[in-house]
């Protein structure tokens, strides 16, 4: 397919070849790179939730970070673009748009050669003091609690992007059998690794925070911990799979996960296969 | 409120976590520049009160910023200057009278352990700093030791000190979303002055003033937001996003708050006016760049005057 980008006006084309396994839509697709300030910009690759063109802007994502991270500063995956920090007294605009039009047009090669993902077993313990609204969420969609929990563990769902408050993922691919309406009145306090649905998505809230989403459960594991080597238990483009654990096994988890003998279980798969 | 801060906590963006960071970077690089510091050491951010300081041993400190008539001993001392402080003094603080943030910097920096490569206060994460919160009376700064203190005051030269004025133009570059407005929104938005709401802080300033018009909605898919992002949610009235502020947002950005004019912006306070000026991306590197010279005259008078950096 044929790939348009507009940067001021001035419209870059290039030959882009398609996975067959791939989504990407079929019209011809405009690419925006639009300024944010004297120190970034953004590569628009659409304007609405997609996952194939969420999986483009994590593409480009990788390929800034591995090819040129002398030139830019800090990348931000988001649902449907890309926002590139960089220092325009190390790199001009034109020169970074220009680099960036070339590595748009390699974007399936990386798909075919490297585009792997993981999906993260997050343990939760369900129902009861951790989850106080999973009864609710049953009865506002007629199914009970435990069809509840078998559809929000029946499938690994997406992080978009990871926003709000440090580690917490817009996840992408609920069922709409539980989607549920978030709280009247927000609470003051929501503990951290708290599970919840607001609408049709479901999310872990990874500080104590306030909120108003519907709490169906709890995870054990620190999604967020500023100590450890790594700091976030995921990033914007794994996957997340819920897994139902019983409240007895809850504390034991959450000891490993406190003396630091927890090992979180990864797979890493293609993306296509997620 | 009083924070420790440095310039921020840079990489994690992708995982949620704001950069936070000093908000007046100008002032905040000028304290540490006339205290012998390397451009990063860790200070103290006083906001529109100030606070006291019990000196058990000697230090050098420079104080930038809004004038929180500081009074050494006693003895008032000159703002924007780095100056001597003999053991068992006293360093203190009142209400800012231009102006509305105060660097404290020491010779040395503050050391604290730094949190994910910074030692920024981060409130929301209580994150940085003293365990992660605000200074509160009773904390013990410990400053890591320099050698041999300098005994000369070491004024900033003063075409280098901005004067805080109660009505402030903000160069901004228009975009990322700037289409989604209408011609007359973006013309109010150039033309009218907003007022600084009370509702300003580390986050995020709220203005009052002429309704921006969307030609749709408010509304976008998320993305990302970084200081200096003028939001316009559907009230149409501008929210300005300052170093705390979250990494993504769903509110329209009509234009972004070029890095040297968000340091001014850091000093307005409820009621300051506020005007936006567009200017081409070569313009605000222009400012940039003029600001970088700033800073090396600063250092090169600074380091005439007192050894070199620590």
């Amino acid at each position: 397919m044929r790939l348009k980008i507009s940067i001021d006006g001035k419209t870059y084309e290039a030959e882009v070849k398609v996975l067959e396994d791939d989504a990407i839509p079929r019209q011809i697709q405009k690419i925006r790179m639009l300024k944010v300030g004297e120190q970034g910009l953004v590569v628009e690759f659409g304007t609405e939730i997609d996952p194939a063109v969420n999986a483009q802007v994590h593409r480009l994502a990788k390929i800034l970070t591995d090819e040129v991270p002398e030139k830019i500063l800090e990348v931000v995956p988001t649902y449907r673009s890309l926002m590139v920090y960089f220092d325009p007294l190390v790199i001009g605009r034109e020169n970074l748009q220009e680099n960036i039009a070339r590595y748009l047009t390699s974007l399936e090669t990386v798909a075919a050669a490297s585009d792997t993902t993981r999906i993260i077993t997050i343990p939760v313990s369900y129902g009861g003091e951790f989850g106080p609204d999973l009864e609710f969420v049953a009865r506002h969609n007629s199914v009970t609690e435990d069809e509840v929990i078998a559809i929000h563990t029946s499938t690994p769902y997406l992080v978009y992007m990871i926003g709000f408050t440090p580690g917490f993922p817009y996840l992408g691919g609920m069922s709409e059998r539980i989607a549920t309406p978030r709280l009247k009145t927000p609470r003051v306090k929501i503990p951290a690794g708290s599970v919840g649905i607001a609408g049709k998505q479901t999310g872990i809230y990874p500080i104590e925070s306030p909120g108003g989403w519907q709490l169906i459960g709890r995870t054990p594991l620190m999604v967020f911990n500023p100590s450890a080597k790594s700091p976030f238990l995921f990033a914007a483009g794994d996957y997340l799979q819920f897994a139902a654990i019983k409240a007895e096994e809850y504390g034991a988890l959450k000891e490993q996960v406190a003396s630091g003998n927890y090992a979180p279980v990864v797979r890493n798969v293609s993306r296509a296969g997620a | 409120m009083s924070t420790i801060q440095d310039k921020g906590r840079t990489g994690y963006r992708a995982f949620g976590m704001p950069i936070s960071g000093v908000m007046d970077s100008y002032a905040f690089t000028m304290a540490n520049i006339l205290a012998g510091n390397s451009r990063n050491a860790a200070v103290v951010e006083m906001t529109m009160c100030g606070g006291r300081f019990r000196f058990p041993n000697e230090a050098y400190v420079a104080v930038c910023g809004a004038d929180m008539q500081g009074k050494l001993n006693g003895k008032k001392i000159k703002n924007w200057s780095g100056f001597y402080v003999p053991a068992h003094s006293e360093l203190a603080f009142g209400y800012a009278v231009a102006g509305c943030r105060t660097y404290l910097a020491f010779r040395g920096g503050i050391d604290v352990p730094p949190a994910m490569g910074s030692r920024s206060t981060y409130l929301r994460a209580k994150l940085g700093g003293i365990e992660g919160r605000a200074l509160q009376s009773g904390d013990v700064l410990e400053i890591a030791r320099a050698e041999a203190l300098p005994r000369e005051l070491n004024e900033l030269a003063h075409s280098l000190v901005p004067r805080y004025a109660n009505d402030l133009h903000l160069r901004v570059i228009l975009g990322p979303q700037d289409d989604l407005f209408t011609e007359y929104g973006i013309a109010t938005f150039l033309n009218q002055a907003y007022t600084v709401s009370t509702r300003n802080d580390r986050m995020a300033y709220l203005l009052e003033g002429a309704i921006v018009a969307h030609k749709t909605g408010a509304d976008i898919v998320s993305d990302a937001l970084c200081p200096g992002a003028v939001q316009i949610p559907g009230s149409g009235i501008p929210i300005i996003m300052m170093a705390d502020c979250q990494t993504t947002g769903g509110y329209a950005k009509i234009a972004t708050v070029i890095g040297p004019d968000l340091a001014k912006l850091a000093q307005a306070k409820a009621d300051d006016k506020i005007r936006f000026v567009s200017c081409s991306d070569a313009e605000a590197v222009v400012a940039l760049m003029t600001e970088k010279k700033c800073y090396e005259k600063a250092s090169s008078a600074s380091l005439s005057k007192i050894d070199a950096s620590v």
